[in-house]
């Protein structure tokens, strides 16, 4: 057993943040996570999108700092979604509700272009 | 004073040529030659004392002292002496010849060297300290540099992968100090099917320790291959050693050969710490004598041997771990790592139960002192009582989580190699490890207060077409997690609630069955997952 320490990049694609979560999402993740929604909301982006597909393991420390994201997206109207989650994780976020105020998309390529669907509609 | 020393070493006297010999007036720079050579003033000469308590320029010739540097400066016809001070530290000395009309130093020109002095003084100072720093730059880079060269050959000579021997599992670690001790481990596979495990520490850090690592390793691995007894192979290697060995320099190493068809391990010990087994009585040491390689030629390995029976579990270790300090100076200690060795389980789990015995033992904020190795050898249990690999009405396993942030994880991992043969499928496998995860951080942060010294207990139990396990702390009665709330979302997003509070939520949601039960000192919650999905009414479950 290795805890993998969390990392967060941010990078931009069309006007969307990719925030690409590298590890595990728990209360490690805090400062890696807030830095990176400080650094993808800097410049306004039109959307912000989630990469979970190299993160690994995720517990309720991690489903709340997500929230936590969620929460100031929403304050700043800033659409979110996110990709790349485990059908376990995925499930989480239908049973915690997450997935009802995040759309959760199988791919980048998907939730950038529904990111563009949020902007335009 | 040695730097003051060094900083005087560098002052050039402003004199003229011929001390009392009017400068020619077309001389606007002085001319090659025109700078003397550094007056050096020792640390115990009184001029440093007089010129540090002087209030302004000193009158060179007026001064009377038994002082070396006086004597130079006044054969060099310095006339006046004007001490640079900052911050009540002589950093070093203005020096001036006699005047170019000859007339002696007037009051105003005192008072204008002063003045000089007194803003020339910081100027310097801060030259000083720049240049200080650029050295000190200079020598860590240098110093990194050989660190990054040391790591390198480490890394290099380490395994890039270890055996997969069936029955066994074989675990090891390499964590090395910031300054790059010499430990170093190895595997070797043997004609057979026998194989060698190799565990070292080369006295001294950095380059010279990683270039003996190296060596060592090198012919140890060439005569493992030519000779069969562990005794024979340190002897070997000894006598290749010891002609070449630097200065102080030595090689502490455990070699051992281990048949995994039958758990016989042959060893021999070279001075290096004793390895200890876990067994169904506890932990013993494994006591073989020998010299450290690389002191003396001629030296005899007595050689041991010992039998590691389904379950037993073998730690080669390094110094590193028995030697770190607390705060306070104490060292983890030899009896704690035994005692750590009867108490966890083997394999990765225990190098990582170790590990963060460890990091409580030093400090979240301690430097690591020297070299962490570990290599484990665990032979797994027999299971001749488990018709059809599923074992029935029984305790799987029993363990123990230090209470420490993070530490949910290896109840997760352990919990779930342990029901892994008893064919859970995946998705529900995955629901029982974070509900394990999510009571064990209760347990871990509630109940025990993450103080590492109450552990969670961890019981696995294989019961009739289910699994079931317990979780259990040392704290009070707490709200059950059957009687939870679902948590809002929406207020938490609004920001009516905070953002956690999911833990017994996920519980709740991912077993079939959660429960809590207390005895007043022990709270312990039960998990149960069928092995086959029991279809709640009007529910749907996604594994078949």
């Amino acid at each position: 057993m290795t805890t993998r320490e969390a990392l967060a990049h941010v990078r931009r694609r069309d006007g969307v943040a990719v925030i690409e979560l590298v590890g595990d999402l728990n209360a490690a993740a805090e400062s890696a996570l807030d830095e990176a929604w400080t650094a993808a909301t800097s410049v306004r982006p039109d959307a912000v999108v989630l990469s979970f597909e190299n993160s690994g393991y995720i517990n309720s420390t991690g489903i709340a700092l997500v929230v936590g994201l969620l929460a100031s997206a929403r304050l700043h109207r800033i659409p979110i979604r996110a990709y790349g989650l485990t059908d376990h994780y995925r499930e989480i976020f239908e049973i915690t509700r997450l997935a009802d105020f995040m759309a959760i998309d199988t791919d980048e390529d998907s939730a950038v272009q529904g990111a563009g669907g949020d902007r335009d509609g | 004073m040695v730097a003051l020393s060094s900083t005087f070493r560098r002052l050039r006297r402003r004199t003229a040529a011929g001390a009392g010999n009017p400068m020619p007036e077309h001389r606007a720079q002085p001319a090659q030659g025109d700078e003397a050579s550094p007056v050096d003033i020792a640390p115990n000469d009184p001029l440093l004392a007089y010129l540090q308590s002087a209030s302004g320029a000193v009158d060179v010739e007026a001064l009377e002292l038994d002082s070396p540097a006086l004597a130079e400066l006044k054969a060099a016809g310095v006339k006046l002496a004007v001490p640079l001070v900052s911050q009540g530290e002589l950093i070093g000395v203005l020096n001036l010849g006699p005047r170019r009309s000859e007339q002696e130093y007037s009051s105003d020109d005192r008072k204008l060297l002063d003045n000089l002095a007194a803003q020339a003084a910081p100027a310097l100072r801060v030259g000083q300290l720049v240049r200080q720093q650029q050295a000190e730059a200079r020598t860590r880079q240098r110093f990194e540099q050989e660190l990054e060269v040391a790591r390198l050959i480490q890394q290099n000579f380490l395994p890039k992968q270890l055996p997969e021997l069936s029955g066994w599992q074989v675990a090891a670690c390499y964590q090395p100090a910031r300054e790059v001790g010499g430990d170093f481990y190895d595997v070797i596979a043997l004609a057979g099917g026998q194989v060698g495990f190799v565990i070292g520490d080369v006295t001294d850090k950095g380059v010279p320790a990683a270039l003996v690592m190296a060596a060592t390793r090198s012919v140890l691995r060439a005569s493992a291959q030519r000779l069969v007894d562990p005794g024979e192979v340190l002897e070997r290697v000894n006598e290749h050693l010891c002609p070449d060995m630097p200065a102080k320099m030595f090689v502490t190493c455990l070699y051992g050969v281990l048949d995994p068809a039958t758990g016989h391990f042959r060893f021999a010990n070279a001075g290096h710490d004793l390895p200890y087994v876990k067994t169904a009585l506890g932990s013993v040491e494994l006591r073989a004598r020998g010299m450290p390689l690389g002191l003396m030629t001629g030296m005899k390995y007595e050689e041991r041997e010992t039998m590691l029976a389904p379950g037993d579990s073998l730690l080669l270790h390094s110094d590193g771990i028995v030697e770190a300090h607390d705060p306070q100076g104490q060292m983890f200690g030899f009896p704690r790592l035994k005692e750590a060795v009867a108490r966890y389980p083997g394999g990765g789990e225990l190098i990582d139960l170790v590990l963060a015995d460890l990091h409580v033992h030093t400090g979240p904020d301690a430097e690591q002192e020297d070299d962490i190795t570990m290599v484990v050898l665990q032979r797994e249990p027999a299971h001749g009582d488990s018709p059809n690999g599923k074992v029935i009405g029984k305790l799987l396993a029993e363990f123990e989580v230090p209470s420490v942030q993070g530490n949910e994880r290896m109840a997760l991992e352990r919990v779930a190699a342990t029901v892994a043969p008893l064919g859970l499928a995946p998705a529900r496998l995955r629901r029982l490890e974070t509900a394990v995860a999510e009571a064990t951080m209760n347990a871990m942060e509630h109940g025990n207060s993450y103080r590492a010294d109450r552990p969670v207990t961890v019981r696995v139990y294989a019961e009739p077409g289910r699994i079931r396990v317990e979780v259990a702390d040392l704290g009070g009665a707490r709200s059950a997690p059957d009687q939870v709330e679902v948590p809002d979302l929406e207020a938490k997003l609004a920001g009516l609630q905070r953002p956690r509070g999911w833990g017994l939520f996920l519980i709740k949601n991912m077993v079939d069955e959660a429960r809590e039960s207390g005895d007043g000192e022990r709270h312990t919650v039960e998990l149960v997952m069928h092995l086959e999905p029991k279809l709640k009414e009007g529910d749907d479950d996604d594994d078949t």
